[in-house]
């Protein structure tokens, strides 16, 4: 018989060794790449780009030359892509799995939306071109804002603001604007609940208020006889998140609305759990004075690493006067225009918070996945996350500890009781979960509940996808009773790094590239 | 799942709600669609808008409109990026605190200042978010804004500091140098703010206004809306700047009408301004094995531990347009970049030649980067009008950002994106509606 | 010498009219890693319960009350450079301010070691 000899070994060779070479010569570790700053790898001769040669014309910059070398290194093209790429495969994101960061609203991103958001009718449009050239972008911001009243049954809507603070900042400065303008200067105090978002205290502070604490009561919500307390001719208003952040509707919110009314207040709604009522609740029906809307929570555009988001805001009958400018009116003839300027508005709004006419490319996503949606499929949005939510907390209440009792909204909030005596933290069970192959929940926020980790899985989680979850859950919650604490305190293992140190970042704080001083010399 | 909660329906779920805000139906608004119905009505809405790329296209004022190589819009649809968080747990979010780390080193590279900021929503927000720092820096309340800063950054400026102890004085627009904003300062002056290239495109040496400010106490906030304009001109931290705010939008990210935009924010490194900086900031450190990594830092400065003593507010920045930021900037290098800034100014001195030279028509300004300002014989906002029906995008009427004032000042920028046969049609199109 | 302690945290040392005022171990001990201390100007003068300092760790930010009246003569400057003093040795190296007492019978209203020891356990 002929026989091939040569060829690759295809057996596992015996007593193979299995550990010993932990470090790389590189530094990589397989398909997790080393990568270094650009600083490191690019120059200032390398271009990715192609540009054709200037002519040499003479310059009119007024004698403003630059007159040194900025230190901008370049790549080239494949090598810009690697980079990128390489350092893509170092994050976690919602494509890659559950990512059940409480309060942040980590769904799908329907990719329908980026396709929209990236028509040139839409992306390739100049804020300031001719009111005629673009009636489809002020038509689609008047539909936006037709969309948002609706469904929160609120009269009016500032679309400018770029995100949920700023929108905070947006509702809170309408409410100043009013109590000024009704001589209401005594008032200058808002109530805030402990368990707020820190950016409610830091907004009101912006609008000239002072802060006043509401503790929660033993079911994580607003402590009412505390709040009756509080009311008084000194009182501004309310920021109330709904449903809070433990998780919870706030049952007694009408009462709320009513007490702060008569007592000469305004409820400001912090709206960005609106995804667990959105279709079902609508927060006009509920006394709200001003809500901003996270678009990039309720509404799925896409978090991006950190933005950017969008926070229009709904205004009461009250507060609507007094919304910023700009904003789209339709005119008589069946198109849009854009009153720019306060001079222009009809009522007398507080101020322009920002450039030109707010987060258009947000707007289109959103608006997408709106009229995808409908008011049906919005309606199951939220019956969907408020079920996934709450079978997270039912079937984990035997291992885990719920900070409250009863059944939650769109979030399962738990307590670190049931690590009490295990020596392993909060932060050290998150952290396991790393190497579980899920990015943990939101922990230690809310402030009012002890060691907390507030876990949103939303409505784009399948029940397999859940169950699978809450296996490994249950799994650690039980190896950290047993006494497995080794594995915990070291997690993660299987990151992309091991734990950083937060102390050293922020005692030596190095916030940018400098070039190795031996470098700098050997240049001189 | 409903068994496993112990409920009968989803309506228990829901009993928390008070009753009389409980909804029977629906809500009034059209039910669910499929991705072909809302892609043919987002269509038919897009189409309503003419795409600066389908016109001869010079409008400016703080959005520019530039070529973005394709790279860069390929990869900031990564999954990975586009579908993170604020990266919170840094041992999974390297590549997103990474690239922000190499965005504020660029940043701060490309102002010639020593540290920048994870980014600000855009370069209106940063400028009233560095009028407030000043003021909390120098504990001083009164600011000087030159009147050729953009108007809506002066308009976001005094919004943010209505209702604090921050008073803003605006100088006049008019004039063509800075003395008015120097006569401004005095002993009570925690900053003056000025722009350059400024809103009429004219270039402003800040040597002199830093001096005197700096005799005086006071900081000095250096604006710029075209970041591309420093691939050639002096930085705002070589000429005396304390604090540089900007609008990057030129670099990466696109018109897209207004926003998402990425505001650029650097300083001085000074502790006392670090600490009083607003925004996140990503700074380096090592992992439990001694290897590099990076993290957020110096985060009590922010709301989610300071509450009511933050610095800011701000939560989110704007982390995607930072990345397409810093992925075009890592493409351009310092090459492409004083190339491409070329390009755009001498595009721009080919627009003045032919524009200028029209009967009736004067290029005001003395010195510009990609952006200058004419005064017409008739009435800017009308002219634009006209072009606009014969299919020129022809620039920014100055009285739409100045109401009632500068009528016949039209402001006009060129880019890199610009061919002659746009001048040439531009030029005979303004000549034809004079 | 003796050495008194205030229900959020400070301790306060007297020596003639002067007193040093830093925080207490257990104070540190929950803060964590101190990371920044920002200290007020000599000079200031201080009312009881004035807030004259800021601790900060990676996690918190604390504010530092005034123990008793009176004004900043010195300041630890060597916490600018290095706060870890503030954990490694919060009663001695790790001092925040010294403080010209104006009335010294505003100790007698601060607890002792023993009281402050029943106040944190």
């Amino acid at each position: 018989m002929g026989m091939n000899t040569q060829g690759r070994p295809t057996r596992m060779a015996e007593n193979i060794a299995t550990g010993g070479y932990a470090d790389t010569i590189s530094g990589s570790r397989g398909l997790d790449q080393a990568e270094p700053l650009i600083f490191e790898r690019g120059d200032m001769d390398r271009c990715g780009v192609d540009l054709p040669d200037p002519k040499g014309l003479k310059t009119r910059l007024g004698g403003q030359e630059r007159k040194a070398p900025i230190g901008l290194p370049g790549l080239a093209e494949p090598e810009t892509m690697r980079h990128y790429v390489r350092l893509s495969r170092k994050n976690y994101a919602i494509d890659l799995g559950l990512y059940p960061l409480g309060s942040c609203t980590m769904k799908h991103n329907p990719r329908l939306n980026e396709k929209i958001a990236r028509l040139p009718g839409f992306a390739d449009v100049h804020p300031l071109q001719p009111a005629a050239t673009v009636q489809g972008a002020y038509q689609l911001m008047g539909e936006l804002a037709h969309w948002l009243m609706t469904l929160t049954n609120m009269p009016a809507v500032a679309l400018s603001p770029k995100a949920g603070a700023h929108g905070e900042f947006c509702g809170m400065m309408a409410i100043r604007a009013k109590l000024d303008a009704d001589g209401q200067t005594g008032r200058r105090r808002i109530l805030v609940p402990e368990s707020a978002h820190g950016t409610n205290p830091a907004t009101a502070v912006q609008c000239g208020f002072t802060v006043d604490e509401i503790p929660a009561d033993k079911t994580g919500r607003v402590d009412m006889e505390a709040f009756k307390a509080k009311l008084g001719d000194d009182v501004a208003g309310i920021m109330l998140t709904n449903p809070n952040t433990c998780g919870l509707f706030e049952r007694d919110i009408r009462e709320i609305a009513d007490l702060i009314h008569e007592a000469g207040g305004y409820f400001y709604c912090d709206g960005a759990n609106f995804n667990a009522i959105v279709g079902r609740v609508r927060p006009g029906d509920l006394g709200v004075d001003a809500m901003h809307i996270n678009l990039h929570k309720t509404f799925s555009t896409p978090h991006g690493g950190g933005g950017p988001g969008s926070g229009p805001t709904v205004l009461s009958e009250a507060l609507a006067p007094f919304a910023p400018v700009p904003y789209v009116v339709e005119t008589a003839k069946g198109g849009w225009e854009m009153v720019e300027h306060m001079d222009d508005a009809e009522g007398d709004p507080f101020g322009r918070m920002a450039a030109f006419h707010g987060q258009m490319g947000m707007f289109t996503r959103a608006l997408t996945y709106m009229m995808s949606h409908g008011s049906d499929g919005l309606k199951q949005v939220a019956e969907d996350a408020v079920l996934n939510a709450n079978y997270i907390q039912a079937r984990l209440k035997h291992v885990m500890t719920p900070a409250f009792d009863g059944t939650c909204m769109h979030e399962a909030l738990f307590d670190d009781r049931f690590l009490k005596d295990t020596g392993v933290t909060t932060l050290d069970f998150a952290k396991a979960m790393i190497d579980e192959g899920y990015h943990p929940m939101t922990m230690y926020f809310p402030l009012v509940v002890h060691g907390a980790m507030l876990i949103e899985p939303t409505e784009t989680e399948s029940m397999s996808g859940l169950d699978r979850f809450i296996e490994v859950l249950e799994a650690l919650a039980t190896a950290a009773k047993d006494g497995d604490k080794d594995r915990f305190l070291a997690a993660p293992v299987h990151a992309p790094t091991k734990r950083l140190d937060e102390t050293r970042a922020a005692r030596q704080p190095v916030l940018r590239w400098t070039a190795p001083t031996d470098t700098v010399e050997a240049a001189e | 799942m409903l068994d496993a909660i112990g409920v009968a329906s989803i309506d228990d779920l829901f009993t928390d709600v008070p009753e009389a805000a409980r909804l029977d139906g629906l809500i009034d608004l059209p039910t669910r669609q499929t991705e072909l119905q809302v892609e043919r009505a987002m269509s038919a809405m897009a189409s309503r808008n003419v795409a600066a790329s389908h016109a001869p296209f010079f409008v400016g004022a703080g959005a520019y409109k530039h070529h973005v190589p394709a790279t860069v819009d390929h990869l900031i649809q990564r999954s990975e990026f586009l579908t993170a968080y604020t990266p919170y747990q840094p041992e999974i979010s390297q590549g997103t605190l990474q690239t922000l780390f190499e965005f504020q080193t660029q940043v701060a590279l490309l102002t010639g200042m020593d540290v920048a900021n994870a980014s600000m929503y855009d370069g209106s927000t940063a400028c009233a978010e560095a009028v407030m720092m000043a003021a909390r820096v120098t504990r001083r309340t009164k600011a000087v804004m030159a009147g050729s800063v953009h108007p809506h950054y002066v308009e976001a400026s005094k919004t943010l500091a209505k209702y604090s102890d921050v008073a803003i004085t605006v100088t006049d627009a008019a004039p063509a140098d800075l003395d008015a904003v120097i006569a401004e300062i005095d002993d009570t002056t925690a900053c003056v703010v000025v722009q350059t290239p400024d809103i009429f495109g004219r270039l402003h040496d800040l040597r002199e206004i830093s001096r005197i400010a700096h005799e005086k106490g006071a900081l000095v906030i250096a604006v710029f809306t075209e970041a591309v304009s420093l691939g050639l001109v002096e930085a705002p931290g070589h000429m005396g700047a304390d604090i540089a705010v900007g609008e990057g939008q030129s670099i990466g990210v696109g018109l897209n009408f207004g926003g998402p935009y990425v505001g650029l924010f650097a300083c001085k490194d000074d502790r006392r301004f670090i600490r009083q900086m607003p925004g996140r900031l990503a700074g380096e450190t090592v992992d439990a094995d001694g290897r590099r990594g990076y993290v957020l830092t110096l985060s009590t400065r922010e709301q989610h531990i300071r509450r009511d003593k933050a610095t800011s507010n701000i939560c989110t920045n704007s982390g995607l347009c930072a990345l397409a930021w810093t992925i075009h900037m890592t493409l351009l290098g310092e090459k492409g970049l004083t190339t491409l800034a070329r390009l755009n100014h001498e595009t721009a001195c080919e627009l003045a030649d032919a524009l200028g030279s029209i009967p009736g028509v004067e290029v005001v300004n003395d010195s510009f980067f990609n952006e200058f300002t004419l005064l017409l014989p008739k009435n800017a906002d009308q002219v634009v009008n006209e072009l606009a029906h014969v299919g020129v995008l022809g620039g920014v009427p100055a009285s739409r950002l100045y109401p009632g004032r500068f009528e016949n000042y039209l402001i006009v920028a060129a880019t890199e994106t610009n061919t002659p046969e746009d001048i040439a049609v531009f030029a005979k199109a303004l000549a034809g509606v004079l | 010498m003796t050495t008194r302690y205030t229900e959020d945290h400070e301790w306060i040392t007297v020596d003639g009219d002067i007193a040093t005022v830093g925080i207490t171990a257990f104070a540190a001990g929950q803060l964590g890693d101190v990371v920044f201390v920002e200290l007020p100007e000599v000079g200031r003068s201080l009312t009881k319960g004035d807030e004259f300092a800021v601790v900060e760790s990676v996690k918190a930010a604390s504010e530092v009350y005034a123990p008793v009246d009176g004004e900043i003569t010195a300041i630890n400057d060597a916490l600018e450079g290095e706060p870890a003093k503030v954990n490694e040795d919060p009663s001695g190296d790790g001092w925040f301010v010294k403080i010209k007492l104006a009335d010294a019978s505003q100790l007698d209203g601060l607890m002792d070691e023993a009281a402050y020891n029943a106040h944190i356990a």
